[in-house]
C-alpha cells in the first residue's frame, strides 16, 4: 500500500504507576487501511486506542493521527475520528434518530444535514422503520451496526472500534464486517480490535500485542506464511511462545 | 426421585453416576418481557464435557444460573445430580463447582488467600483435594502472594478454575471461561478440562467461540433462548444441509459481493481469508469460477470442505 | 466455625487493604470531631462582654470582678442605656451584654428578686450558649457565697435571651449528635458498600452457590465492622472527653453496651440497604441521603423535635439516632442509669431485631436479576 500514512506512532509508552501498559509501540497505518489490533485482555489494546483517539495522553513518544500530534492537540484529533467502544455507545432511552441527531450535533452538523444523512444511512441499512424506535427496543444485532454507522456519521478520517463484535452471533458479525469494508472503500481508515481469529484475517494488516509490546505485525497471509502455519490462531500461539 | 433424596449423599452419588447429571424439562425464563430461555430441554450424562455455544443473549448464563440454583425458572423442571434445583438447592450448592462469567476472584486478596477462602467456604482443606488442581494451580505457585487483581487474564482464569474445583465438585459449571483470554491460555484451559474429564468430572461449559466447539463431547447450539441443535460435534456437522465449498480468490470482498447477488449461490459467508458457500440445486462449481473470472477476479480456487460448527450455526440463523 | 473465621479474616483483609475504607472508617470521624472540638474550643477565650449596670453597687462590682477575672471574658466597656445594646453587637467584638436592673444591690440585700439579664449574640450559638453557662455559673457561685453569710435567701435569677438565632445548638448536644450520625453513616455505608462490591465483582454469585447460609454470610460480613465501629466509637468518646471536656457522668459499661447496640443496629441497616441496592454507587447514595439528611434534620441533632410539625415528629420517631442521642445525653451528661433509658434502649433493640430479621429475609438465597 503506497497511499499516505494516516497514523504514525513512534516509541509510544504509557505507564500507570509501575505498570507499563504500552511499551515502546511503533507502527504506521495507511489511509483506508483496515488495521487490526489483536491481543488478550490487558495486553494494552484499549490503552493504545485511547491515546490514539485523544482520550488519554502518552507518558512518552510521538503519536500523529491524521497529521495532528495527538498528545498535544487531542481536541483537534477528536474532530477527525470516530469511536465505538466495547459496549455499544448509544443511549438506550433515546430513539434511533435522536441518537443520530445528538452525535451529528456534537460534531457540528446542521439539522438539515443530519436529517438528510440519517435518512440516507437508515435506508442503506434497510431499517427506515426503526427511525423512531427507542434504542432499547432495537434488536441487539442492529444496535451494534447502528452504533458503527453513528460513529462514522460525521465522515471521519479514521474510526476506532474497540471489540465491536464481542459476543455477537456469527451472522451479525459478518454483516458488521460488511459495514467495515464499505467504510474502508469510502476511504475511512478502520482501526479495530477483536478476539475472533477469523476476523483478524479480514484485516489488511494486524498487530499482535502482548504484555504491552508489539510481538508481530503484518499482513495476515504473510504472517501465517512466515510462521509456517495455516491459521491466525497458530500464529498467535507461536508469537506467545516466542515472547 | 423423592425416594432417592432420603438415601443420603453417598447413595445419591452412586445413583447419579448411572442417570443424567443434569435434566432440564421445558425450562422457561423471562426477564420482564424479554424471553431468555424458551422451553429448554437438555440432558447431560456423567463424565461428559457438554458445551453451550451461542452469542450474547442466547440464554447460556440464564441456564447456568438456574442449574446452579442462583435464579428460579418461570416454568419447567430442572434436576441436577438427581435433585430439584428449586427444592433441593442446598444439596446442589454443596455438590457443584460454579465459575461465573467474570472471574469471580477477590482482586484485593492474594492468589493463596483466594484459594484458601473458597476452600474454607466449602469446609475443605486445600491439601485434601490438591491432586485435583495440581496441574492447573502449580504454574501459579510462584505468584501465591500476588494479589489476584494483578494477574494476567490467563492466570486469573486458572485461579478461578482452581477455586471452583477445590471442594471436589461432582459437576463443574463454567460460564464463558475463555472470553477475553489469550489464545495460549484458551488452549491450555481446554486441555485441563480434558484431563478433568478423564478423571471422571462432568463439565458444563459455555463459550461464544465456535472454534472451541470441537473440544466438547456434546454441545448445544443456542440462540435467543432457543435450542438450535444438540449432539456430538460430528453429528451436528453431519446434519449440515447441502455441500459446503471453500473459495479463495484475488479479491475476497469483491467475490463476496458478486456471489451474494447470484441466485445460483444459496449462501455465502466470509471465513477468514476465504469464502464458504453452498450452491443451489444442480449448480456446478465451474459456474462460480466463471462468474468470478468474468468479473475480473483471478486466482479463483474452489473445492469442497467439511462444514465447521460455525457453518452449521449460520445455517440455522439464515 | 472455621468457615466463619475465614469469612471474617477475608473481610479484615479487604478493609486493611483498601485505603479508602480505612479513611472513611477512621479518618472522617476523627476529623469531624476534631474540627468541631477545635472550633468550639479555640473560640472560647477572651469573649468580649459589655456591661449595662443600672445599679452600680457593691454586688454588681463583685459579680463583674468575678466574671472578668475568670479568664474567659474581656471587659468591652460600659453601656449607658438599652439603646446602646444592639450597637455593641453590630461591632462584632462584643459577644454578650450583661444587664443589671436598677437597685440590684438593694433588692438583693432586701431578699427580693434581683434580675440580671444576659444578652448574647447567638449567630455563633456555641459561644453564646457557653457564655450563658459560664456567666450563670459564676453568678450562682456568688449567690452561694452570699447565702453562706446571710440568713436571707438570695434570689438572683439570670434571664438570658439569644439574639440572631432562635434555634440554639447546644455544644453538649453537638457531640452526642455527631457521634450518632457518624457511627450510623460509617457502619451503614461500609457494610452496604462491601456487600454491593461483591455483587459487582461477581464473587457474591460464588458465595451464594456455596453451602454458606444467608445468616452466616451476613454475620461474617458484619462481625469485623462491629469491632471496628466500636473502636471508632471509643475514639470519638475519648476525643470528646479529652478535647471537648465532655463528661461521662454515668456508667461507662452501660454507655459501651448502648454503643454496641447502636452499632449493630446501624450495621444491620447497612446490610438491609445492600440487599436493595444493586451497585456500590446506589448503596452510597442511599446511605448518604436516606440516612444522613433525616438524621441531621430530624433526629433532634440540630432542630429541637418539640418544635417540629407532628408528622415530622412521627418520622423522627423511626430514626434510630434520635433515641441514641437521648441515651447518650442521659448517660454522659446527666449520669442517668439504665432505669432512665430502658425505654429508648428497648426501642433500639427492637429496631435492631427488625432490621436484622429483614436483612436476613431479604438477603436472598438467590440472585436478583
Amino acid at each position: 500500500m503506497e497511499s499516505e500514512t494516516i497514523i504514525e506512532v513512534r516509541d509510544l509508552v504509557k505507564r500507570f504507576g509501575s505498570f507499563i501498559a504500552n511499551d515502546h509501540l511503533s507502527f504506521t497505518v495507511a489511509k483506508g487501511e483496515i488495521f487490526g489490533f489483536l491481543g488478550a485482555n490487558g495486553a494494552g489494546k484499549t490503552t493504545a486506542i485511547r491515546i490514539l483517539s485523544g482520550l488519554s495522553s502518552p507518558t512518552s513518544g510521538y503519536v500523529f493521527v491524521a497529521g495532528i500530534d495527538a498528545s498535544r492537540y487531542p481536541e483537534q484529533v477528536k474532530k477527525s475520528i470516530g469511536y465505538m467502544c466495547q459496549r455499544f455507545s448509544l443511549y438506550e432511552d433515546l430513539t434511533v434518530f435522536e441518537n443520530i441527531r445528538l452525535y451529528g450535533g456534537v460534531y457540528g452538523l446542521t439539522l438539515k444535514e443530519i436529517v438528510l444523512r440519517s435518512d440516507e444511512m437508515l435506508s442503506r441499512l434497510g431499517i427506515t422503520d426503526l427511525r423512531d424506535r427507542l434504542i432499547r427496543s432495537v434488536p441487539l444485532g442492529w444496535r451494534q451496526k447502528l452504533a458503527f454507522s453513528v460513529a462514522i456519521f460525521h465522515q471521519p478520517n479514521i474510526v476506532f472500534l474497540d471489540e465491536p463484535t464481542g459476543g455477537v452471533d456469527p451472522v451479525t458479525r459478518r454483516q458488521f464486517w460488511d459495514l467495515i469494508y464499505e467504510a474502508s472503500r469510502a476511504g475511512i481508515t478502520v482501526f479495530v480490535t477483536t478476539h475472533y481469529m477469523d476476523e483478524a484475517e479480514y484485516c489488511d494488516r494486524v498487530c499482535i500485542l502482548s504484555e504491552g509490546k508489539i510481538q508481530a505485525i503484518g499482513n495476515p497471509v504473510e504472517l501465517k506464511r512466515s510462521f509456517n502455519v495455516t491459521s491466525m490462531d497458530e500464529v498467535f500461539i507461536k508469537v506467545a511462545r516466542n515472547a | 426421585m423423592t425416594a432417592e433424596s432420603k438415601l443420603g449423599c453417598r447413595a445419591n452419588y452412586f445413583w447419579s453416576m448411572n442417570s443424567p447429571i443434569v435434566e432440564c424439562r421445558s425450562i422457561s425464563k423471562k426477564y420482564g418481557e424479554i424471553p431468555a430461555l424458551v422451553n429448554f430441554d437438555i440432558d447431560i450424562s456423567a463424565g461428559e464435557v457438554f458445551g453451550m455455544i451461542g452469542p450474547d443473549g442466547a440464554g447460556k448464563t440464564t441456564l447456568f444460573r438456574i442449574l446452579s440454583t442462583l435464579i428460579l425458572p418461570d416454568s419447567g423442571r430442572a434436576m441436577v445430580l438427581g435433585h430439584d434445583v428449586v427444592k433441593d438447592y442446598r444439596y446442589i450448592r454443596k455438590s457443584i463447582g460454579f465459575m461465573p462469567g467474570r472471574f469471580s476472584l477477590y482482586q484485593d486478596l492474594t492468589v493463596e488467600e483466594n484459594l484458601k477462602f473458597y476452600a474454607s467456604v466449602f469446609g475443605v482443606k486445600i491439601r485434601d483435594n490438591y491432586h485435583l488442581i495440581k496441574d492447573i494451580y502449580s504454574p501459579l505457585e510462584p505468584f501465591r502472594s500476588r494479589r489476584a487483581g494483578k494477574l494476567s487474564g490467563g492466570m486469573k482464569q486458572k485461579l478461578a478454575l482452581s477455586c471452583a474445583l477445590i471442594h471436589k465438585p461432582m459437576l463443574l459449571i463454567l460460564d464463558e471461561p475463555t472470553t477475553g483470554v489469550d489464545a495460549v491460555s484458551r488452549k491450555e484451559f481446554w486441555d485441563h478440562l480434558g484431563t478433568l474429564q478423564t478423571d471422571g468430572m462432568t463439565i458444563l461449559v459455555s463459550t461464544p467461540y465456535m472454534d472451541e466447539a470441537q473440544r466438547c463431547g456434546r454441545l448445544a447450539m443456542v440462540q435467543k433462548g432457543h435450542l438450535l441443535d444438540i449432539g456430538k460435534p460430528d453429528e451436528i456437522r453431519s446434519r449440515f444441509n447441502g455441500t459446503l465449498f471453500q473459495l479463495t480468490s484475488s479479491d475476497r470482498y469483491q467475490a463476496l459481493l458478486i456471489c451474494r447477488n447470484s441466485k445460483q449461490i444459496s449462501s455465502v459467508h466470509a471465513f477468514g481469508q476465504t469464502l464458504h458457500l453452498t450452491l443451489a440445486d444442480g449448480v456446478q462449481t465451474e459456474f462460480v469460477e466463471n462468474l468470478l473470472i468474468d468479473q475480473g477476479i483471478v486466482e479463483v480456487v474452489i473445492h469442497e470442505i467439511p462444514p465447521s460448527i460455525e457453518d452449521c450455526f449460520m445455517q440455522y440463523l439464515t | 466455625m472455621s468457615r466463619f473465621i475465614s469469612l471474617v479474616r477475608k473481610e479484615f483483609n479487604h478493609i486493611f487493604r483498601d485505603r479508602r475504607t480505612l479513611l472513611i472508617l477512621f479518618g472522617i470521624p476523627i476529623m469531624q470531631i476534631l474540627i468541631f472540638g477545635y472550633v468550639v474550643n479555640s473560640d472560647f477565650k477572651n469573649i468580649g462582654i459589655a456591661v449595662l449596670d443600672q445599679s452600680v453597687d457593691a454586688h454588681t462590682q463583685k459579680i463583674l470582678n468575678k466574671i472578668f477575672s475568670s479568664g474567659y471574658f474581656n471587659f468591652s466597656g460600659n453601656i449607658q442605656n438599652a439603646q446602646g445594646i444592639s450597637d455593641q453587637f453590630k461591632t462584632g467584638k462584643v459577644k454578650a451584654v450583661l444587664v443589671f436592673e436598677s437597685e440590684f444591690g438593694k433588692k438583693l440585700d432586701n431578699g427580693q428578686l434581683a434580675n440580671i439579664q444576659i444578652i448574647t449574640d447567638a449567630s455563633d450559638p456555641n459561644v453564646a450558649n457557653t457564655t450563658v453557662g459560664y456567666v450563670s455559673g459564676i453568678i450562682r457561685s456568688y449567690q452561694g457565697e452570699l447565702a453562706g453569710q446571710t440568713v436571707v435567701q438570695l434570689i438572683v435569677e439570670p434571664q438570658y435571651r439569644m439574639v440572631f438565632n432562635e434555634n440554639l445548638i447546644s455544644a453538649y448536644m453537638f457531640v452526642p449528635g455527631t457521634m450518632a450520625l457518624i457511627l450510623m453513616l460509617i457502619s451503614a455505608l461500609l457494610t452496604s458498600i462491601s456487600v454491593t462490591r461483591e455483587k459487582e465483582l461477581g464473587t457474591l454469585e460464588v458465595i451464594l452457590v456455596s453451602p454458606l447460609r444467608p445468616a452466616q454470610i451476613i454475620i461474617g460480613k458484619v462481625a469485623p465492622y462491629v469491632l471496628l465501629a466500636f473502636i471508632n466509637g471509643l475514639v470519638i468518646l475519648l476525643l470528646g472527653y479529652f478535647i471537648f471536656n465532655l463528661p461521662i457522668s454515668g456508667s461507662l459499661v452501660l454507655l459501651l453496651a448502648e454503643l454496641l447496640l447502636y452499632i449493630t443496629l446501624s450495621l444491620s441497616l447497612g446490610i438491609l440497604i445492600s440487599t436493595i441496592a444493586k451497585s456500590q454507587q446506589i448503596a452510597m447514595f442511599m446511605s448518604l441521603f436516606v440516612l444522613m439528611l433525616p438524621t441531621v434534620l430530624l433526629s433532634g441533632f440540630i432542630f429541637p423535635i418539640e418544635n417540629m410539625p407532628l408528622i415530622l415528629q412521627w418520622i423522627s420517631a423511626i430514626l434510630p439516632p434520635r433515641w441514641f442521642i437521648i441515651i447518650l445525653k442521659d448517660i454522659m451528661l446527666k449520669g442517668n442509669g439504665l432505669a432512665y433509658v430502658w425505654n429508648e434502649t428497648l426501642i433500639l433493640l427492637g429496631m435492631t431485631l427488625i432490621f436484622l430479621f429483614a436483612a436476613i429475609r431479604k438477603f436472598s438465597i438467590r440472585l436478583q436479576v
